[in-house]
């Protein structure tokens, strides 16, 4: 089967891009082994307890906690983004693994095919 | 080399849709075979039959049907990115009862599934856009 990484740089709700992404990493995961990277402003998207609602915007995150039912097991995020943020894995709303910069080289290098939303 | 084009950014706004443009006519004059352009987020409103630039300025629509028209190409607009920025064709406007469809000819309106298959058979994945 093939391997999609998907990178998730994006902030929520701002833009709908993010939301997009998500979309599109779903339909991935009906055809291909994916895995998920939150880097830079992307890390935001974990933070639990969103509310966009108020602005009027639907709150796409909560369908983070399905990923695992969707075959999507490999899900990580910067360790630098989550300090730059001030932000702790109690913070977020799924569990994840925190990489190193050389740990996210690592996981850019392994997968062929990279989309980043 | 089978190459998937993806195209994020809308039109005219940034340089997004111009620079694919130009990098499948670069990619198409080496050799390399474009498996599909694939029109997400903005990106859709490059399907947009109805945007009239001014005369002195390029029209990427029509530049993109004649690339396509002239080599085959394979365009697909996203339906969901579509549907949101009132992209229809004629299925989909009889399907949501509205009054006109606007989808330019050369663009097919299909799901993300188009944006996966191409991604697993091609050997590169080029994105334009954020």
């Amino acid at each position: 089967m093939s391997d999609i990484l998907f990178v998730f740089s994006q902030p929520p709700h701002g833009r709908i891009n993010a939301q997009e992404g998500f979309d599109a990493l779903l339909m991935g995961s009906a055809f291909a082994e994916c895995a998920v990277l939150f880097i830079g402003e992307g890390v935001l998207q974990l933070v639990n307890h969103q509310q966009p609602e108020a602005q009027g915007f639907k709150n796409y995150t909560l369908g983070f906690s399905a990923l695992k039912d969707y075959g999507v097991s490999r899900i990580a995020c910067s360790q630098s983004a989550l300090n730059h943020y001030g932000l702790v894995e109690d913070d977020l709303i799924i569990p994840v693994e925190t990489l190193d910069a050389d740990c996210q080289r690592q996981w850019l290098s392994d997968f062929k095919k990279v989309l980043t939303f | 080399m089978k190459i998937l084009i993806n195209v994020y950014g809308a039109p005219y706004s940034s340089s997004a849709c111009v620079s694919a443009l130009n990098y499948a006519e670069a990619a198409i004059d080496s050799g390399h075979e474009i498996l599909r352009v694939f029109f997400y987020h903005d990106g859709v409103y490059a399907a947009n039959a109805l945007a009239s630039p001014p005369q002195d300025e390029m029209n990427l629509t029509l530049r993109w049907q004649k690339l396509a028209l002239d080599h085959n190409l394979d365009m697909v607009a996203c339906i969901a990115s579509c549907l949101r920025r009132g992209i229809v064709d004629k299925t989909e406007a009889e399907r949501y009862g509205k009054s006109a469809h606007n989808i330019s000819d050369g663009f097919q309106i299909s799901g993300l599934g188009q944006m996966i298959d191409a991604t697993i058979n091609a050997d590169r994945v080029m994105t334009f856009g954020d």
